[in-house]
């Protein structure tokens, strides 16, 4: 009896995994895939409906109208420059709130966090409103309702977005790199353009892809502070809105292929130029 | 020489009361201290990458205490190297002397210089990611001494290596001490490394730093 205690203490790890088994990965990974598979099926059946729905000589109606065509070339315009104006504000801001404590950063943290939460609508409304006050009156003339106006509406929600994104991709590059900087000579500036920027690529092209695809399918704020007229203000989802209201479903569902094709065609262009010149 | 005279930080919950320390020029000396206790905030302040409250940080006769880290002549080699990822090793050499706008004709002579010393001429080229743990600790040793610095200040920078390269290592900081001219202050828990390189051996413990020994 004895004998058999000391064995027991001398291995105790034979009698605690004795028999045991661990359970198989398998319904972990199918839970996965059923779950992941769901939502991707969903993204695809919905194209595929939409294409199924239409055909190629609305499609084609669709392409040979000069207001269409104005839509989409205003609306490649106005995302690329919205994109640009944002990345230029992000990385600024982004740097700020990753690297500096000052006082009242939380409260400025959810000020920058408001234009991803207030329903589009408002932010359009308050564009509007925001340009009844000195000095943004006297640009009233230029901006509201005219072209600016779109890049404006734009801008206001994707910064926020490429803001969030440059914030993260900053947190993510450790403080030591402008510290030893530092130490070997960099000021504060010389840190952040010669060792901290050229780290930021891929936050860079993240923040801006989403800007862009953020400024796409931007519809609420544009419709009101910029209107909805043709040949001037119109973009894409506008577009789609005023073909609705027309009642032609066909037209409507062929801009939106439109838009489905063009946001593929660019963020995949994006993406594969993008990942070439990290990777170079 | 490194004087740091009645040194007060206070940084949340990390309280430094009244730090002396004076470590003579052309000294190697050892800072030990168990993992966590501040060893590295010392450098850091040693460094100007920490402000303090009070008390004063000189090297040589200079009071550097509210001088940039820039200015200070400090050569500075973190616990992770902090090799810049987008930089080959070259422009890692380099990039000290080129901050200091050297003649472009200087400053290769000097990459090739240091690239001859710490034997790496054959990686000059390369990418940090394609370095081995030893590789990177040599160029980011070349990095720090390229622009001839009074103090190199290395934190722990022998941690990560295995025993054959933290022998190489240890002759190789030895052959530094002795043909650069430099004093050196290294952070370590190892009390092994430290009697086998420092002429100073100086414990942190709660706060305060101890001359522990001294070798003949």
């Amino acid at each position: 009896m004895k004998q058999a205690e000391g064995s027991s203490h001398a291995t105790p790890g034979n009698t605690v995994n004795a028999g045991f088994k661990v359970g198989s990965d398998t319904p972990f990974i199918i839970g996965l895939c059923l779950l992941g598979g769901f939502y991707v099926a969903m993204i695809l059946l919905m194209v595929l409906a939409d294409l199924h729905f239409t055909d190629a000589s609305s499609l084609k109606q669709i392409l040979g109208k000069r207001e269409i065509q104005f839509s989409i070339k205003l609306s490649l315009i106005s995302c690329t420059l919205s994109t640009l104006f944002s990345l230029w504000i992000a990385v600024p801001i982004g740097y700020l709130m990753s690297r500096f404590r000052f006082r009242f950063k939380s409260v400025v943290d959810t000020i920058l966090d408001i234009p991803i939460v207030l329903p589009p609508l408002v932010v359009g409304l308050s564009l509007l409103i925001l340009f009844n006050y000195a000095p943004f009156k006297w640009l009233s003339k230029w901006v509201v309702f005219e072209m600016p106006a779109v890049i404006l509406a734009q801008f206001m929600v994707a910064c926020a977005f490429a803001v969030r994104t440059m914030r993260v991709t900053f947190d993510q590059i450790p403080l030591r790199y402008e510290q030893v900087a530092m130490t070997l000579g960099c000021n504060r500036s010389q840190a952040f353009w010669k060792v901290i920027f050229p780290q930021t690529k891929k936050g860079l092209l993240a923040a801006g892809t989403l800007a862009w695809a953020r400024s796409l399918g931007e519809f609420g704020p544009i419709l009101v502070f910029a209107g909805s007229t043709s040949m001037r203000t119109e973009v894409l989802p506008t577009s789609v809105y005023l073909e609705m209201q027309s009642g032609n479903l066909k037209g409507m569902l062929s801009v939106s292929i439109v838009m489905i094709l063009l946001s593929a065609v660019v963020l995949i262009m994006a993406r594969l130029f993008g990942m070439q010149r990290i990777n170079a | 020489m490194i004087k740091l005279d009645s040194i007060q930080l206070q940084q949340g919950e990390f309280v430094l009361k009244n730090l002396t320390m004076k470590v003579p020029g052309g000294a190697y000396a050892a800072l030990m201290g168990k993992s966590g206790c501040g060893k590295t905030t010392v450098l850091e302040v040693i460094c100007g990458l920490r402000p303090i409250v009070a008390g004063k940080v000189y090297l040589g006769n200079r009071d550097v205490t509210h001088l940039k880290p820039a200015e200070r002549g400090i050569g500075y080699v973190p616990q992770d190297r902090a090799l810049f990822p987008t930089m080959k090793v070259r422009h890692q050499l380099a990039f000290s002397l080129q901050l200091r706008r050297r003649p472009l004709d200087e400053i290769a002579d000097r990459v090739d210089e240091l690239a001859q010393w710490l034997e790496i001429e054959h990686i000059l080229d390369r990418m940090p990611d394609k370095l081995s743990g030893g590789e990177s600790q040599r160029v980011a040793l070349g990095r720090a001494l390229a622009s001839k610095p009074q103090l190199l200040c290395l934190d722990e920078p022998l941690s990560a290596l295995d025993e054959a390269l933290h022998d190489e290592m240890c002759n190789l900081l030895s052959k530094i001490h002795q043909e650069a001219d430099i004093t050196i202050l290294h952070i370590t828990h190892s009390r092994r490394e430290a009697e086998r390189l420092a002429s100073q051996l100086w414990r942190f413990q709660d706060g305060h730093v101890t001359l522990e020994s001294k070798a003949s």
